[in-house]
């Protein structure tokens, strides 16, 4: 089973306003792209070209990504309050 | 003129709640933000909880809180990329009076919680995130809600590993990857009479089990299965920092776990209904912030209070006992009138005199101890191969168990190593 189907079983209130953003400048000048092993939702995706793009609609809030950049590039907050994820087991 | 709450609580988790309820009761004027759309919303666990603070808190609450099934039932595994050692320890009544503890899913238990915070007068708002404090000098007066502002005595904090108010209070810098461990759980619906035969439970007996080895390949961390009524919460806990260090993603290993030949019959013809992630700060008193300043507490996650040796696993019962000390100590600094951190202090006096600050202080060794590669890779294959040489039958005479054990610790680990290994097990855990 593939993140993404899992992620579509889970209920999300999806914000317009984007609650993390990637500085690609940043990003350009980073080897290791440690983002894409931190992320549980796979919310980073990294191409065959090497650039990474990020997508916030599956973000799950564990906020693993802002541990794991160390290039700075990843400015993190929560999504603003009622959005985001909301877990019916948990 | 804005209300003055006697405290704001950020959060309505297991800190955030006991901490309120603990207020509440006393009479005090309480708010709690919390930034889900519900309560429980962003919360998730393993899915087990222990110990006796519940009870205090809400006597008789196992009659009425929605408690999935009651742990009977204790299995821990060493596990190689195709075989599995169990220990399996079963005790015969589920009930609350034996049990060590309750399996429960956080949507239906927070919400619960909240519920009765609400009941013993507390104000809970949710959907609101506090984004800021207002400050008087040093002296924190309530927190920022974007431009709107919550006047308060006192702010227990009690938002969670992700705290990002901790460190605008000045309490903590961020923690670090390496005392993180990264938590992913599924939760796999199966018909209750499937989970009872499969797990050898009826009524409301539950099972725990925890596996240690090829389930992470081998990096500092776990797998785990509870029974819940009528699902699995399945998942994987591996450290942060070993995952981005080895590029391993904690996607794969969920699905490797759940496909291992020791878990894939226990989860079979299951549906997943959720996937959901956690962060879990791990290295204790190590990682500790400073859990009090002029007009504000800290308590739970956000403040690191979690237990781990391997065996034991507390977060919320520890962030209940804290809650209820910190919601103790506003008490009676609002009797006193005094708000600063000279007063507050008495919550670390409390947290000391009580189980969280000293299990914390015992164990303080273990996260360090766990770190040792050989627990998830040598000792595993290890086990698993000796079982293996004993039962294996080829026809030529067998040699002594004794020797089975020199031979498979060839290559993998030195006698010193493991009784080296042993030792400081002894000490840490």
């Amino acid at each position: 089973m593939k993140v993404e189907e899992k992620l579509a079983l889970n209920k999300f209130n999806i914000d317009r306003e984007v609650h993390i953003r990637v500085d690609e400048g940043k990003c350009r000048g980073c080897d290791l792209k440690p983002c894409i092993y931190a992320c549980p939702a796979e919310c980073y995706v990294l191409w065959a070209d090497g650039h990474v793009t990020f997508s916030y609609e599956g973000c799950l809030e564990c906020g693993s990504c802002r541990f794991s950049c160390d290039k700075d590039a990843i400015d993190w907050v929560n999504p603003r309050g009622g959005f985001g994820v909301c877990y019916q087991y948990g | 003129m804005m209300e003055n709450f006697d405290a704001v609580v950020v959060g309505a988790g297991p800190a955030g709640c006991a901490a309120a309820l603990t207020m509440a009761r006393a009479g005090l004027n309480i708010l709690v933000l919390e930034r889900g759309q519900y309560v429980g919303a962003k919360n998730m666990w393993g899915g087990a909880f222990f110990g006796p603070v519940m009870s205090e808190l809400f006597p008789d609450f196992w009659k009425e809180a929605p408690v999935e099934r009651y742990i009977n039932r204790h299995v821990i595994s060493f596990m190689t990329k195709e075989d599995c050692l169990s220990v399996d320890f079963k005790s015969p009544r589920g009930d609350y009076d034996s049990a060590p503890g309750f399996i429960m899913l956080r949507a239906k238990f927070d919400r619960w919680m909240g519920g009765k915070v609400e009941e013993a007068g507390a104000i809970i708002a949710t959907g609101l995130e506090a984004t800021d404090f207002i400050f008087e000098g040093n002296q924190i007066r309530g927190v920022k809600v974007g431009d709107e502002e919550f006047l308060a005595n006192v702010v227990v904090l009690a938002d969670g590993a992700n705290s990002l108010l901790a460190a605008k209070a000045r309490l903590r810098g961020d923690f670090k990857a390496k005392d993180l461990k990264q938590g992913v759980k599924e939760v796999i619906r199966l018909p209750r009479e499937v989970i009872e035969d499969r797990f050898g439970i009826s009524g409301s007996e539950g099972v725990v089990m925890e596996f240690v080895g090829a389930c992470t390949r081998g990096l500092p961390g776990g797998g785990f299965i509870y029974t819940n009524q009528e699902s699995l919460s399945v998942g994987v806990v591996v450290q942060l920092s070993a995952l981005l260090e080895k590029q391993v993603k904690v996607s794969d290993l969920i699905d490797e776990f759940k496909d291992h030949t020791s878990v894939r019959p226990l989860l079979r013809n299951g549906e997943t209904v959720e996937y959901s992630a956690h962060l879990i700060p791990v290295s204790g008193v190590k990682m500790m912030p400073r859990l009090y300043a002029d007009g504000i507490l800290v308590a739970g996650d956000a403040a690191a209070m979690v237990l781990g040796t391997g065996l034991i696993l507390e977060g919320a019962n520890f962030a209940m006992a804290a809650g209820a000390a910190a919601g103790e100590t506003v008490i009676r600094a609002s009797e006193k009138k005094d708000f600063t951190a000279s007063i507050l202090g008495h919550y670390e006096l409390l947290l000391k005199d009580r189980f969280v600050l000293k299990d914390l202080q015992t164990f303080r060794n273990a996260p360090h101890f766990l770190e040792n590669p050989r627990i998830y890779n040598a000792y595993p294959e290890l086990a698993c191969s000796v079982m293996r040489s004993i039962f294996h039958s080829d026809g030529k005479p067998r040699s002594n168990t004794f020797n089975i054990l020199g031979k498979a610790m060839k290559g993998k680990v030195g006698l010193w190593q493991m009784i080296t290994d042993a030792m400081k097990a002894r000490k840490a855990l």
